[in-house]
């Protein structure tokens, strides 16, 4: 994943307890990449996470909004099971749904700051569409 | 930390909540009268000045819940209600399975069971002052918290069966804990509907190393200190004095509730479609009861009830071992533990008849009134003890349910003091080692592994508790018993 300043980028956007996740890219894939940044973002600062450890992902969903919430969710569970926190997205969207390689690195409170769970993406603000020529991608998550 | 711009021109509009929406029925009561898809009116139970703090959303999302199939009698919001997904936070709402009720994931929320249990200690501050700050590091040692924290327990499939079908009994079983204890708990530590067979592998995956462990974000464990009595007979029935030292726990259903939230909201999706159930917001995903998809929720949520139970068991099993250490005599006895993420099956009066109602509380703690079955006979006089949890500067709230609680809400009160400000916006406004250091001053020891999740939890990005604390009693949710101060956080 190539990071442009110009064009993939992610951010936080507010929702009272929780935090919103957004992704933007020139692409639905960068869109869906930079969105999962967000998530990382959440738990810990992603440019300091080493991405040493590597996961292989498959979601089928043919709805945009359902696999972007679907992407979400799985990166939550795997990073909860493996204890891994992600920090590099290699997304490939079809028909059918998304395969993607993320990497990252072991969970580790001395080497890294952790400064909150995620337990859930949410339904609440979920959108993916097209403004201007980028795609956007986004939901609230629940910490 | 954000890139870039911070344009919320994506995000739906919120705005303060406007008072001429609502018809003013007594200084604390809001009622908005049923338009459009509403089945039911609503009602908020909060003063002037906390409504008009409300997020307007909090309105919306009060509206949608009242116009869902099957609810009965009103859709409340407690007096900290703040805009959640769905639901709001402080939303409770009751549904009949008779009248095409239905249950809904998101009524519940992703950390199912979330709650607060209260431990007396058995001593005065006093006589643990001298110790505080090796407690704070035996406990900071021993109790594992924060994002990716386990605990050295690992159950086989056939051990999370059994903890799923048997919550703090089944924790008490395998020795974390006092049978003594299970008479404070809710339910008697154990949801007799636990149904395992419709929990994922998943789910079961996601809780296997976390059993035992506090999580993070607003979970905590402290060492408070009663400060001050307001109601002497309750206090008293809880067995809670001026300057006794208790230990509040605040955690829930770990990974298990989360990944059931996630997966049946999915589900849910799919069955209100089939089921012809209009939504409003998606985040409202339900089924009816009686479908074979509610059936199997209310069949998972209630493992998630057992896992949180189990594992706030297991967390005091935790906090005692550790006070034995430097108090060998101590005998951490259980005040109460209370869920305030649930939907539990009640019975309750509606236009003069009982019934038997699904009672959603997102945010909202159960609070019976003096005399009711449930609780315990040694507070059944009083009536239930209440927890609302505060930020780790501010403190938190021994509260008692009334009996006119039953009539003004299904027996609920609040649950805590809610956010002022986001996440990202606290650690803007303060470094984490600043917070700590403020507080140090203050008397108040905080341990967590994060200074931006110290940060993120600083005191003044929560709402006045006190006027929380306030409105829940000039509504007569709930009646102050006692007021408690932290001088230990053990921060998630």
């Amino acid at each position: 994943m190539k990071f442009d300043a110009q064009k993939a980028r992610w951010e936080h956007f507010p929702h009272g307890a929780d935090v919103g996740i957004r992704g933007i890219g020139a692409t639905l894939e960068e869109a869906f990449e930079m969105g999962a940044v967000a998530l990382t973002a959440v738990i810990s600062d992603p440019e300091k996470i080493a991405p040493q450890i590597q996961v292989s992902i498959e979601i089928r969903e043919v709805e945009p909004e359902l696999l972007f919430l679907d992407w979400i969710n799985r990166l939550i569970y795997e990073m909860d099971v493996t204890k891994v926190i992600f920090s590099q997205f290699k997304v490939k969207i079809s028909k059918e749904g998304l395969v993607a390689q993320v990497r990252g690195d072991t969970m580790d409170s001395q080497r890294y700051d952790l400064a909150v769970e995620v337990k859930g993406a949410t339904m609440t603000e979920l959108k993916v569409f097209l403004h201007n020529g980028l795609w956007m991608a986004q939901c609230v998550v629940d910490v | 930390m954000a890139f870039g711009w911070l344009n919320v021109w994506w995000t739906s509009e919120s705005e303060n909540v406007e008072l001429n929406r609502f018809k003013n029925i007594a200084p604390t009561c809001w009622e908005i009268e049923p338009t459009g898809e509403m089945r039911v009116p609503a009602t908020i139970y909060a003063t002037k000045e906390l409504v008009e703090e409300m997020d307007s959303k909090v309105y919306e999302q009060l509206c949608n819940v009242a116009s869902l199939p099957g609810i009965v009698g009103k859709a409340f919001a407690m007096p900290d209600a703040h805009w959640g997904y769905g639901f709001p936070i402080g939303g409770v709402a009751a549904f009949d399975p008779n009248e095409g009720g239905v249950v809904s994931a998101g009524g519940v929320g992703f950390d199912i069971s979330c709650g607060v249990r209260l431990l007396h200690t058995g001593m005065k501050l006093k006589e643990i002052l001298p110790y505080k700050e090796t407690l704070a590091d035996l406990l900071f040692q021993g109790i594992p918290s924060g994002v990716g924290s386990q605990s050295k327990i690992r159950l086989n499939d056939f051990e999370l069966g059994e903890m799923l079908c048997g919550g703090a009994q089944w924790a008490i079983s395998q020795g974390y804990g006092d049978s003594r204890d299970l008479e404070y708990i809710e339910e008697n530590g154990v949801m007799e509907a636990g149904e395992p067979s419709a929990i994922s592998q998943r789910a079961k995956e996601r809780q296997r190393p976390e059993m035992g462990t506090l999580g993070s974000g607003n979970h905590y464990l402290e060492l408070q200190e009663v400060r001050e009595i307001f109601h002497p007979d309750a206090a008293k029935s809880f067995g809670i004095e001026l300057g006794d030292a208790v230990i509040s726990i605040h955690c829930g259903s770990r990974g298990l509730g989360h990944q059931i939230g996630t997966e049946y909201l999915r589900l849910m999706l799919d069955a209100a479609k089939r089921f012809h159930i209009s939504l409003p917001d998606r985040e409202l995903a339900c089924a009816p009861i009686n479908s074979e998809v509610g059936k199997a929720y209310v069949g998972a949520m209630n493992c998630a009830m057992n896992c949180a139970m189990a594992n706030r068991q297991i967390l005091t099993h935790f906090t005692r071992e550790i006070f034995r250490e430097l108090f060998a005599q101590s005998q951490l006895s259980l005040v109460y533990d209370v869920s305030h993420n649930t939907c539990k099956i009640e019975q309750h009066m509606v236009h003069g008849k009982s019934k038997r109602l699904f009672v959603h509380r997102k945010g909202a703690t159960r609070a019976f009134g003096p005399h009711h079955p449930e609780i315990p006979e040694k507070y059944r006089a009083v009536g239930q003890p209440v927890f609302i949890g505060g930020s780790m500067g501010v403190g938190s709230y021994v509260l008692v349910g009334t009996q006119e609680s039953e009539k003004l809400a299904f027996s609920s009160s609040c649950h805590g003091a809610g956010r002022s400000m986001s996440r990202t916006q606290a650690t803007r406004k303060w470094k984490g080692q600043e917070v700590i250091e403020g507080l140090r001053k203050k008397g108040i020891l905080i341990r967590s592994q994060s200074l931006r999740g110290v940060a993120e939890e600083a005191p003044e990005a929560y709402k006045d508790l006190h006027q929380v604390v306030h409105a829940a009693e000039i509504s007569e949710l709930s009646r102050r018993v006692a007021y408690l101060t932290p001088h230990i956080c053990i921060k998630g």
